[in-house]
């Protein structure tokens, strides 16, 4: 489990972390999301020691990063796959990582095989294309069979290949009972990838919570119905407090309501129905509204009705 | 002691330490040949002359260290290491055990590398080590060698780019100790203080005409004996390198 507590780091004038507090669970992948310059791979280097944090601090398994004994074998981390001597094959650079954590050789080539590096192991580092790259920190990360990994935007730039294969492999960790935080800037990818997220915009927290309720949360659902009888069923949708725009070409878009009650408000009206979709906004779309402003979102959270139990305001 | 296993691995499995390597030997020992080579009767061999290239050895070695601790910033290893040892006085020591060790093993092998040519080129040269100083002038090059060593990955955990830090070490012990004793009067009594020049007098001082490093008369009056020089070379060595820990463990990886 990593548990940050009012972590916050200043860079200079620049707040690139500004007092977040969240916790990862283990068992489940936790999407860490937020769009450029939020301050996911600081907050990364800050759980890792590599930083130290202005104020706050960041605790795995109850231990701060530098009080763990041969960390390898607890947290595992792929901040940055270009982070290799390009002159020294990957072997090697995995072998010098197993010995400063007491792990033997053989270890080294079981990852190498478990991530499909074995062949090419001998080569050096720096000819390796960016999905070998980024193969080669994941074996770094699993080197010490940790509980704990983490991995800052993992899938940036790789081919559909190579995302299906991260995304498999570390819900795969996940599903072994690890902890494993993934950072990234694409809503539409944790989506797919993490069960829970963390959501930070200008280094704040904007909310903590379960994938499927920040979606369902943060895009506006809506329907679009098409009929020949739209000013009978205007006022009957009105009456029932739905929100209705008319789009002109005999199409009404309703905010508020399910399709389904929809069709029963039609249905008792005798209101003949050509077309009934739900329509979902843009995941990317409400995720900019989102994280653009991180404060004014956060303002809204609380006016708002339809927020799900288990997230947590920031500051919580 | 893993550590140290670590941090060979790490130095000896890219190609620059090689090279260097290679260059920090052939520099002193090439040197060596062509100054033998050339000796006669006005201008005789001595054991001190066999060493003359010893600077260039110096400099090469000194970049090697270098780069051994600013290739690590540059490449982003050094994040990978504080991360597999989040104490990070402990792979930096280790890393200086092993390069110094690295340096002082160098170093002896060129002197006496620089020593063996020379022999073959003038058999006839009685180039025996029969004094102690003799044998500082020679056996010294590596205990140099590793000071020297030391600072510039002191300098290099202070400056972390490798061109800002080899540009210091280079201008330092090339230029600016030099230029020091353009300083009217109180140069030369600077220079008896600086770290290479110092370093310089524990390999050749008392010798019946002391060269200096400026080629010309010594006109600088050390007030160190020989192996009190080699003291305070290796404390001011020391002192930049615990500096650089000291830095590295508070700042920012
Ligand atoms: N070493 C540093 N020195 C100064 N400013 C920094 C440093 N590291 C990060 N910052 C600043 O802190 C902020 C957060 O940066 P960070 O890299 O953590 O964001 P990020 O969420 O990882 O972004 P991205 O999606 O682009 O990777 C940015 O404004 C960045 O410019
Ligand atoms: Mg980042």
């Amino acid at each position: 489990m990593i548990e940050a507590v009012g972590l916050t780091k200043r860079y200079g004038q620049t707040v690139a972390v500004d007092n977040l507090s969240f916790t990862v669970q283990p068992g489940r992948v936790t999407g860490f999301l937020g769009p450029n310059g939020a301050g996911k791979s600081t907050t990364m280097r800050m759980i890792l020691g590599l930083d130290n944090p202005t104020a706050g601090r960041v605790l795995i398994g109850g231990k701060p990063y530098k009080q763990l004994d041969r960390p390898l074998r607890t947290v595992g981390a792929l901040l940055d796959a270009k982070w290799v001597h390009p002159n020294r094959s990957a072997r090697a650079h995995l072998l010098w990582l197993a010995r400063s954590n007491g792990l033997p050789a053989r270890r080294v080539d079981e990852v190498l095989e478990l991530v499909g590096l074995t062949k090419v192991a001998k080569r050096r580092a720096g000819g390796f294309s960016l999905g070998m790259s980024q193969r080669l920190g994941i074996a770094g990360a699993l080197l010490g069979d940790p509980g704990v990994l983490l991995f800052d935007e993992p899938v940036n730039g790789l081919d559909p290949e190579g995302i299906l294969w991260i995304r498999n492999f570390m819900q795969g960790l996940a599903a072994d009972g690890r902890t494993v935080l993934v950072s990234s800037h694409l809503l539409s990818e944790m989506a797919l990838t993490a069960e829970d997220l963390v959501v930070i915009g200008r280094g704040k927290l904007i909310s903590q919570g379960s994938t499927t309720d920040f979606i369902e949360r943060s895009t506006e659902n809506t329907v679009l119905v098409r009929s020949p009888h739209l000013d009978k069923l205007r006022p009957a949708l009105l009456d029932k407090g739905f929100t209705v725009r008319e789009d002109g070409d005999g199409t009404l878009t309703v905010s508020g309501a399910s399709s389904d009650q929809i069709g029963d408000i039609a249905a008792a009206g005798g209101v003949v129905l050509h077309e009934l979709s739900p329509q979902r906004g843009s995941l990317e779309q409400a995720f900019m509204q989102l994280t653009g402003d991180a404060v004014e979102y956060r303002t809204d959270l609380g006016g708002t009705d339809g927020v799900a139990d288990n997230f947590v305001p920031a500051g919580k | 002691m893993t550590l140290l296993a670590v941090e060979r691995i790490k130095l000896f499995s890219t190609r620059s330490p090689w090279w260097c390597t290679l260059l920090a030997l052939a520099l002193p020992i090439g040197l060596a040949s062509i100054i033998a080579a050339n000796s006669n009767s006005d201008f005789p061999l001595t054991v001190s002359l066999t060493q003359t290239g010893y600077t260039f050895g110096l400099i090469v070695i000194m970049v090697l260290a270098a780069l051994a601790i600013t290739t690590e910033y540059r490449f982003g290893t050094i994040k990978s290491t504080f991360q597999a040892v989040p104490n990070r006085t402990a792979p930096l020591v280790a890393k200086a055990v092993v390069v110094t060790l690295l340096a002082g093993v160098v170093g002896e092998a060129a002197a006496f590398g620089a020593l063996g040519i020379s022999k073959l080129i003038k058999p006839d040269v009685a180039l025996t080590l029969s004094s102690s100083t003799e044998w500082r002038n020679v056996a010294g090059v590596g205990l140099v060698y590793a000071c020297g060593a030391l600072l510039a990955l002191g300098v290099g955990m202070l400056i972390r780019q490798t061109a800002g830090a080899v540009s210091i070490l280079l201008v330092w012990a090339l230029l600016a100790e030099n230029l020091v004793t353009l300083i009217p009067k109180i140069g030369v009594k600077i220079q008896a203080w600086l770290p290479f020049h110092v370093a310089d007098h524990f390999l050749n001082g008392g010798e019946p005409t002391p060269r200096g490093r400026d080629g010309g008369p010594a006109a600088v009056v050390y007030h160190l004996s020989p192996w009190g020089s080699l003291l305070y070379f290796a404390g001011v060595s020391l002192a930049v390198l615990i500096i650089g820990i000291v830095v590295t463990n508070k700042r920012d990886a």
